[in-house]
């Protein structure tokens, strides 16, 4: 790159050596997952293994999403995945945006000391408590349930103060205004205050779903029955009992790769303006 | 959801019911959710790794023997040899990385949007998939050896998945490849807060771009950065489904790629787990994990205001 360059103005050499950079940055960050979704749609007769080096399939082929469907309840298993996913965003949608408007806009005695308490179980990672609380999931007899998977989550302390941090960037006047016309609290709450904060509800949301899809170890265990498996602890049972063929695994995680990704890309305008607003900070 | 307007008369009354009662109705689902899911089971951890209570049966106080095995275990040395191996490697390529690609997306260009998304994409797919898909890169008979055969870099198969270090080194480098897009956002958004001028400033006499990147980029973004430092930290302490995919539930051939709480969930798992002695290993995951913590809510608080 030419040393004269300034980051205001950029030359031709510049940009085409920004763009071959970011082209390559491509190849590493979905090199592997085309090569995955690649092999998922190569033949039983073609040979994925290292003797052909071939990243088109020559005879694309659904056989082995049909394939993983005959040797897992692939499909069941994702609409388990749905399932958390929905009491996932849907608690979190309700629950962290009445809590965060209360901490942000109303007075009460004791406001305080529930902000406390939700900033200070930041410090607490998941993996340090998950064994109490498979203890309370088996206790409340919700072991191997989809509800005792998504309980614990349909409200993340994160998700309330970053709904709080929202109400409050509201000015305080329009709030004032409104009790004098005659608003209560809900009609605060549902005119004033959900409106201003969508950017980071759709955040919330996103990244609720997103959680909920994608995670792992407290599903493992709290499911048992081979049923009730989310997508992802039905994979590490796909690959862990029929680790043989690599087209059937592959074809598996694209099932629960594709759906997030298209999710994504759908909301990434969100995404990245609620991220923009500097409302997630770490 | 909006209730009906109520005429004047009704309203000095609503207000002042709302005054102490409505707060707490919309604060109350999330408290319980707090004191029944976070508070209670961090308490309740500590108490637990005193017994040998497990998942069907109550247990009874044994004092510190879980504390005493645990300590005896040299699967535990190992975990904790692994993380802070992840740790020292993760911790500069995780900063330094993800810095340079929020520099190379930061500005408007036309595609740039497709790009920061795809950039994205390893960290919104399930730790699940990625470590899968891994594994078939990395497989004996997979592409990476394929390729490294082909233009002669080794003869015969590279044993990244069998192998104790190769095995811990691949998790990492899967680590490393999923965290990128997470880091970027964080330090595309304090981008924002390096002053053009000085960039300006410092062009106009005669900076070059790696010197304008130290002296004015870095120190830009140093909170961010210690911050970054900071999360990489807990996040390697937390390390489970990287290598219990890669390596199998079991740590890898010989057992020796575990990572703590791929020991918590060994212990704990079947109908028979033993939740005591799970108890005393996150209690020790978390006296490992809290001087970081405590640094992080401190910058948490800075970056408030």
């Amino acid at each position: 790159m030419s040393r004269s360059r300034t980051f205001g103005k950029s030359t031709p050499a510049g940009i085409v050596a920004r763009y071959l950079t970011l082209l390559a940055v491509l190849a590493i960050t979905i090199g592997p997952l085309l090569w995955e979704l690649s092999t998922s749609l190569k033949a039983k007769t073609e040979d994925v293994f290292t003797a052909t080096l071939r990243f088109l399939p020559s005879q694309p082929t659904l056989q082995n999403y049909a394939e993983v469907a005959r040797t897992i309840p692939v499909w069941q298993f994702a609409a388990n995945s749905i399932v958390v996913a929905v009491f996932y965003v849907g608690g979190n949608l309700v629950g962290a945006t009445i809590a965060g408007f209360a901490l942000a806009r109303l007075r009460f005695r004791g406001r305080k000391l529930v902000f406390g308490l939700f900033l200070s179980t930041l410090v607490l990672p998941a993996e340090v408590t998950i064994i109490s609380q498979f203890q309370t999931i088996v206790k409340l007899g919700l072991a191997d349930t989809l509800l005792g998977v998504a309980l614990p989550s349909m409200i993340g302390a994160l998700n309330v103060l970053l709904l709080r941090n929202a109400f409050m960037a509201i000015p305080p006047d329009i709030d004032e205004a409104a009790i004098i016309d005659g608003a209560n609290v809900w009609q605060r709450l549902v005119h004033i205050g959900l409106p201003s904060v969508k950017g980071i509800l759709s955040v919330v949301a996103i990244l609720s779903f997103i959680g909920a899809w994608d995670d792992f170890l407290w599903p493992l265990l709290v499911l048992q029955s081979p049923d009730k498996l989310t997508l992802t602890v039905g994979l590490a049972y796909l690959h862990s009992t029929f680790s043989a063929d690599p087209r059937t695994i592959a074809a598996g995680a694209m099932i629960a790769l594709l759906p997030i990704v298209v999710l994504f890309v759908a909301l990434q305008r969100f995404f990245f303006r609620g991220v923009g607003e500097g409302a997630v900070k770490g | 959801m909006a209730l009906p307007r109520r005429h004047p008369s009704a309203r000095s009354r609503s207000v002042s019911l709302h005054r102490w009662f409505t707060p707490w109705v919309l604060v109350i689902p999330a408290v319980l959710w707090l004191a029944i899911f976070s508070l209670w089971p961090a308490i309740n951890t500590f108490v637990l790794s005193f017994s040998n209570v497990r998942t069907l049966t109550g247990g009874q106080f044994v004092g510190l023997r879980n504390y005493l095995q645990m300590l005896a275990d040299p699967q535990l040395h190992d975990a904790v040899f692994n993380t802070v191996l992840y740790m020292v490697v993760c911790i500069p390529l995780l900063t330094f990385l993800p810095l340079l690609l929020a520099l190379l997306v930061e500005k408007q260009l036309p595609f740039i949007g497709f790009f920061r998304t795809v950039f994205y994409f390893p960290v919104i797919a399930s730790a699940v998939v990625v470590a899968l898909i891994w594994q078939w890169l990395l497989d004996d008979r997979g592409v990476i050896n394929g390729l490294a055969q082909s233009i002669g870099l080794v003869h015969g198969a590279v044993p990244f998945l069998t192998d104790r270090w190769l095995l811990l080194f691949s998790a990492i480098a899967l680590t490393v490849w999923k965290g990128l897009g997470y880091y970027m956002i964080i330090f595309l958004s304090a981008l924002g807060n390096v002053r053009r001028d000085l960039h300006e400033a410092a062009a106009v006499d005669g900076a070059g771009l790696v010197r304008r990147f130290w002296t004015v980029t870095v120190p830009g973004v140093r909170a961010t950065m210690t911050l970054v430092a900071v999360l990489i930290c807990v996040n390697a302490m937390r390390i489970f489904t990287e290598l219990y995919i890669l390596g199998g539930s079991t740590g890898g051939v010989g057992g020796q790629d575990v990572s703590i709480v791929m020991l918590i969930q060994g212990a704990a798992s079947g109908s028979n787990g033993q939740l005591g002695y799970a108890s005393a290993l996150s209690v020790f995951l978390f006296v490992i994990t809290v001087g970081p913590m405590i640094a992080l809510a401190r910058l948490n608080r800075s970056a408030d205001r």
